[in-house]
């Protein structure tokens, strides 16, 4: 009888916490769904569906630049963070050398950093060096604070595979490049993956540093452009379009994470660093 | 001999090209904001510019906005905090415990942490407007929630606790499965209630992760920036410690000052990390749960 009302409660409570995940992102979803002339009807639901928001919101000057800023810079941020961190973690794990919990020690200090802490000497430097308003002044400081977190995960990745599997390959007859090839990349490549997402994840996320360091289309990503839109008049904020480029941005991340999430939860506690 | 030598350089040559990356855009910057803080250096007024020993430190520190920010950080921060704790644990036990639907529960628990910081603040702005919102309709108000001080907080404080609290669940997750059933179950043929399991077992064996949990949180919370610059910019009196100092460098463009802020900021993370350190012996150096 008491095992049968916990399990309602459980149940009951699943149910809410669904709901209770869910439901700001349906609230913009059937935002950027109304008919502009619905937009203030203070529904929850929109009353009539229309895709004018879309097509508003790419045919804009703005957000197609951005949406194309943001794929590229965080593209490449992971790419490198991700091959930096490689090196590191396969060191940290395989090799002895002194220092190494230093190099751990300092990521998790850097995994902590406020970022606004540095936002004003980077603007300084990034304007003397030209790197203002450019994909690599982003793409910089993106690969240094995601690089805590992808040594993290990377490292305990690392730890779990079995090593000696590379040596019994070599001892069988295969070259170092075909051992690491055929036997420890394919055990490697699930926590390279799960941390590239981690990684992308924050770079996509990213408002401070984009806002910062950045001044017009040729650099601003999603995050700082949904931020800035203005509509016909400066003090209007278009809710439509704001609407659509959220939803539109968040498709790629939810993707990722729905289709990866068993992996994503794995690599969020082995490594956890900052979320 | 000759061996371990090879293998400490090769060491260090794996790890250097990260550790440079990171002592580049964060090391040199630091110091280069410590440097800037001793000196009035306003961009629209560079021509004044010049070495004024911690003057720019005494203005901040003796500056109602300052404190004032400070206030409204830490009360952001404990109260967001505080119930991500309350509701991360239960939402972890939740997706420990149930036994239908426990992948759409874990699945719907990642959602808010895929939504970028500043969408989810826009929804949360969008839902309590109050010609666009939802809220007011159902709760039958004509409140503009975001044009009043502590109504503006109650909406931030909301949004931060819907965004982050997936990642203190997913955490205290990794340190529910680590509790042996053996243990539970004893104590259940023993009799034990499920709050007195909770509280006497599962509870005290989780003190390192809520620990670790709680520090990170505390400090990614201390520097919130994205929504509150998305739904108040700052005004009725909600400016965090991140909005002062962005505001000085990036909008004055006042260099000198706004590296002292900066240099403030910093000085106030490494405090709660020493006092979560010190004060109730958070195990920095482990890895959060996971770790078998």
């Amino acid at each position: 009888m008491t095992f049968r009302l916990e399990k309602l409660f459980w149940s009951g409570s699943g149910l809410l916490a669904v709901v209770y995940a869910l439901l700001p992102v349906a609230w913009i979803v059937s935002l950027s769904l109304k008919h502009p002339a619905d937009l203030n009807d203070q529904r929850f639901f929109a009353s009539r569906i229309s895709f004018d928001n879309y097509r508003t919101v790419f045919s804009d000057s703005q957000f197609p630049a951005a949406l194309w800023n943001s794929v590229g810079i965080a593209g490449i941020a992971t790419l490198l963070s991700v091959a930096l961190a490689m090196f590191a973690a396969y060191a940290i794990v395989r090799l002895e050398f002194p220092g190494k919990k230093a190099v751990m020690a300092g990521a998790l200090a850097i995994a902590m950093f406020p970022p606004v802490a540095i936002i004003g000497p980077l603007f300084n430097l990034w304007r003397l060096f030209g790197l203002f308003d450019s994909w690599a002044g982003l793409i910089l400081p993106y690969m240094t604070f995601t690089l805590p977190l992808a040594i993290w995960t990377l490292a305990a990745f690392f730890r779990e595979i079995p090593w000696d599997l590379d040596k019994a390959a070599r001892v069988d007859g295969a070259t170092p490049l075909q051992a690491f090839v055929y036997v420890i990349a394919p055990l490697a490549a699930p926590g390279v993956f799960t941390s590239a997402i981690l990684v992308f994840i924050f770079a996509w996320n990213d408002f401070l540093f984009a806002s910062a360091l950045t001044s017009t289309n040729a650099a601003r990503t999603v995050p700082a452009a949904i931020a800035f839109f203005t509509g016909s008049s400066q003090f209007e904020q278009p809710i439509g379009s704001i609407a659509a480029a959220s939803v539109v941005v968040t498709l790629p991340v939810m993707l990722l994470v729905l289709l990866f999430q068993r992996r994503i939860v794995a690599g969020l506690t082995a490594g956890a660093v900052k979320g | 001999m000759s061996i371990n030598k090879a293998e400490r350089r090769l060491g260090w040559l794996l790890c250097a090209p990260a550790v440079v990356a990171m002592l580049l855009v964060t090391g040199y910057p630091i110091a280069y904001a410590l440097w800037l803080s001793l000196f009035r250096y306003d961009l629209r007024f560079q021509a004044q510019r010049s070495f004024v020993g911690l003057a720019n430190y005494a203005s901040v520190l003796s500056s109602d906005v300052w404190w004032k920010a400070l206030t409204n950080t830490l009360l952001i921060t404990i109260g967001s905090v505080s119930v991500e704790l309350i509701l991360g644990l239960a939402l972890a036990l939740l997706a420990h415990k149930t036994t239908i639907g426990r992948r759409s529960v874990r699945t719907a628990i990642l959602v808010p942490y895929a939504i970028i910081t500043v969408v989810a603040a826009l929804a949360w702005k969008f839902a309590f407007d109050p010609t666009t919102g939802f809220v007011n309709a159902l709760l039958g108000l004509q409140n503009a929630w975001l044009t009043e001080h502590w109504s503006a907080f109650f909406v931030i404080i909301c949004s931060e606790i819907w965004k982050t609290t997936p990642f203190m669940a997913l955490l205290l997750l990794a340190g529910l499965t680590q509790i042996p059933a053996d243990l539970l179950k004893a104590a259940r043929v023993d009799g034990a209630t499920a709050w007195q399991r909770l509280r006497l077992i599962t509870l005290p064996l989780m003190k390192p992760t809520i620990m670790v949990a709680l520090l990170f949180r505390t400090l990614d919370a201390f520097r919130i920036f994205d929504t509150v610059y998305v739904q108040t910019r700052g005004a009725q009196d909600t400016e965090t410690v991140s909005i002062v100092g962005y505001n000085t460098l990036i909008v004055r463009l006042n260099l000198g000052l706004g590296s002292a802020v900066s240099v403030l900021i910093f000085i106030c993370v490494l405090l709660i990390a020493w006092l979560f350190v010190k004060g109730f012996g958070a195990p920095l150096a482990q890895r959060n749960g996971g770790r078998s």
